[in-house]
């Protein structure tokens, strides 16, 4: 990955995934306190759409997509399927301890979770809920990641 | 009127070579100033470019080849329709244009409109039907007065001619014709307080839900051309091309600028109609202002004999 080894459009391809960023969020059996703080991050106080992230309504048009929720057993076909229909190349972020590792619904049977059980995460964000300077981090890590080429399905970062 | 000042009206203004960069210009403007006025930072002025970029980069879903043409095809159209409208618009003085191009002017400016309805019932969506419906819906409402508005400045003016339109309708017609377009344009190009077919997280987002990558990225090129040549039509209203070129030239974006400012205003200060408040705001006052303007565009014609 040398810089000028690289052509004029790979390098403005990268740089333009790296400043433009769209989420898809997915509620996963969340209990809405990540949901919360996902929404904060949009707000003027942590105005993410300055670093071009933007919160969309359809998974076909996103590229980076955000799960809360332990992964509940209604909402699993649901979870694959939208991750199914984000168009490459994609990340996965985990938001909060529910995805991560199932937190304080571990061990019941209404939970298929963790994430990592349906879909291929890239990187965890803990917290329960995590505040959104945590979340933004998480985001700008993936988004790292995505426009690099380095996120690889199936692996993560912590 | 010549080829070449054709060729000039397409390519370079107010055709594409202007209008992709302004229209890209304004839908970034659009976003920065709803952030401000929203007490935010916003994106900035590139970042539409490099929304551009990152769509023509991504792979659309793979479709069904039927369905995929179709869903290449109709962007495409609203594009090349979008790009066609522009070069008629009369935004320098001159013999450009022919006797009849308002009806073709008009039927271009309406084909993005019919490319997304058409789109959303293509892309076998719920959520893209439910916003095709609105869009066709809310189209029909707004091209009444729209429409009557038009009708009545070719009345004044005593020509189906855009460029003698612009230049010859009297101001007792053109202002209130003026004002029913005005009131139409929110609704053309999807803002709110009429942002029914798009309705962003609602519909998620409406006729252009299954769209992505490069289809995605050539309809955000249609609109943002929609934004020029609406603004621009409203500009060659508002200051009619003197013969001074630059001037002209100037005060056209000038315009259109101030234009896309007022949009943003209204679209950030106001929240989303549902359809049958909207249909009833279009057609009690766009349909009154527009019936002004039709009475006297009648008047100026006749005399009042």
């Amino acid at each position: 990955m040398n810089a000028p080894e690289r052509g004029l459009l790979l390098r403005l391809t990268e740089r333009a995934r790296r400043r433009s960023a769209w989420l898809f969020h997915l509620n996963a059996g969340s209990c809405n306190g990540c949901d919360i703080e996902l929404v904060a991050c949009l707000t003027p106080r942590y105005d993410v759409e300055q670093v071009g992230i933007r919160l969309e309504g359809s998974p076909r048009h996103a590229d980076v997509l955000c799960v809360s929720g332990p992964v509940t057993g209604n909402a699993r076909a649901a979870l694959a399927a939208v991750y199914e229909q984000l168009p490459d190349p994609k990340v996965v972020v985990a938001i909060g301890s529910c995805p991560a590792t199932c937190n304080v619904f571990a061990g019941s049977p209404m939970i298929d979770g963790p994430l990592d059980r349906v879909v291929p995460v890239t990187v965890y964000v803990p917290g329960c809920p995590p505040r959104p300077h945590s979340i933004i981090d998480g985001i700008a890590r993936a988004i790292d990641l995505l426009a690099s080429g380095r996120a690889v399905a199936g692996e993560a970062v912590r | 009127m010549s080829v070449l000042r054709t060729l000039f009206g397409f390519f370079v203004f107010p055709g594409l070579l202007y209008a992709v960069p302004m229209g890209l210009f304004m839908l970034a403007l659009e976003r920065r100033l709803r952030a401000r006025l929203q007490g935010r930072l916003g994106p900035p002025l590139s970042q539409v470019f490099y929304d551009l970029v990152k769509l023509l980069a991504k792979s659309p879903t793979p479709r069904r080849p039927s369905d995929a043409a179709l869903m290449t095809g109709l962007p495409l159209l609203s594009v090349g329709s979008m790009a066609g409208a522009l070069a008629l618009l009369p935004a320098l003085a001159g013999d450009g244009g022919f006797v009849g191009d308002l009806v073709l002017f008009v039927g271009l400016l309406e084909m993005p409109p019919l490319c997304l309805v058409l789109a959303g019932y293509a892309s076998r969506s719920i959520y893209g039907e439910v916003g095709a419906t609105r869009e066709a819906l809310i189209t029909i409402v707004s091209n009444v007065p729209f429409l009557a508005a038009l009708v009545a400045l070719a009345t004044g003016a005593g020509s189906l001619r855009l460029a003698q339109i612009v230049s010859g309708a009297p101001w007792m017609v053109r202002l209130p014709a003026l004002l029913a377009v005005l009131l139409c344009l929110p609704v053309k190009l999807r803002l709110n307080p009429f942002s029914l077919a798009n309705a962003e997280q609602e519909l998620l987002a409406g006729p252009l839900t299954e769209f992505g990558g490069r289809r995605l990225a050539l309809w955000e090129l249609a609109h943002a051309l929609e934004f020029v040549a609406l603004t621009g039509f409203v500009a060659t209203l508002v200051a009619p091309p003197t013969g001074l070129w630059v001037l002209d030239a100037v005060r056209f974006v000038t315009l259109s600028l101030v234009g896309v400012a007022a949009l943003t205003l209204l679209a950030a200060s106001t929240a989303r109609l549902k359809l049958g408040q909207a249909t009833r705001l279009i057609w009690r006052w766009g349909t009154l202002i527009a019936g002004v303007a039709l009475a006297a565009g009648w008047f100026f014609r006749t005399g009042g004999q």
